[in-house]
């Protein structure tokens, strides 16, 4: 069992770190947010399990798997709040990017969102967001 | 032996990440890399968390990261949101 407790510790070590590497070298913001809210939510799932493992208990799996369900429901949310808010404050892209989809589609006074064929003229205001 | 790999392997590393994590959000160049370094903070301090209570074998600070989950969660949506409507008219 201690075996197993060391192995998932450190591979969720490694993801952490590998995060924390990616953070400081990744040349845009948005790769750098892409890096940090994935391999940071596999990392602290495997540090979680191998908790779990090691206790043993029903109220130490129960805190668990309430902590690994907080992190997987919130991680995608806030990272696509954050990632909205970089797009509309004008965040730099990286001079290597090739393909922006966003580009053009978003109203930038009303921050709502026109498909393809839409005429941005003829839309209806958006309603109130939360 | 499980807890001194703890010790001298595992947490070492999960502070070298706190410290390049700490280094983005010193040097961070828009406000919005502060933000997401400082989730991640919140997120390395509830791995060091778990494994401290492996190491002490007390499964009661496993609340701290629970709470600490959720504190994470709603600082970022707040930060973000504002920002979003700070460039609004």
């Amino acid at each position: 069992m201690e075996i197993i407790i060391m192995a998932m510790t450190s591979v969720g070590t490694l993801f952490i770190l590998i995060a924390a590497i990616g953070l400081i070298r990744m040349p845009d913001f948005f790769l750098r947010l892409s890096v940090t809210i994935k391999a940071a939510t596999l990392g602290l799932g495997f540090i979680m399990g191998g908790t779990a493992l090691y206790f043993l208990e029903f109220s130490v799996t129960a805190k668990v798997i309430a902590i690994i369900f907080f992190l997987l429901i919130t991680a995608p949310v806030s990272g696509h709040m954050i990632g909205r808010t970089a797009y509309f404050t004008g965040m730099k892209l990286w001079k290597g990017t090739i393909l922006d989809e966003l580009k053009g589609k978003y109203d930038r006074k009303t921050h709502s969102l026109t498909s393809d064929g839409d005429d941005p003229s003829e839309r209806t205001p958006p309603v109130d967001e939360l | 032996m499980l807890n001194n790999y703890l010790l001298f392997g595992i947490l070492p590393v999960l502070s070298i990440s706190a410290i390049l994590v700490f280094i983005r959000f010193l040097k961070g160049p828009y406000t919005l890399d502060r933000v997401v370094s400082l989730d991640f903070l919140i997120n390395i301090g509830i791995g060091i968390i778990a494994i401290y209570s492996i190491v002490t074998d007390h499964s009661a600070f496993l609340d701290v990261a629970m709470i600490l989950a959720l504190i994470a969660f709603l600082g970022s949506i707040a930060f973000s949101y504002y920002l979003e409507q700070r460039g609004k008219r």
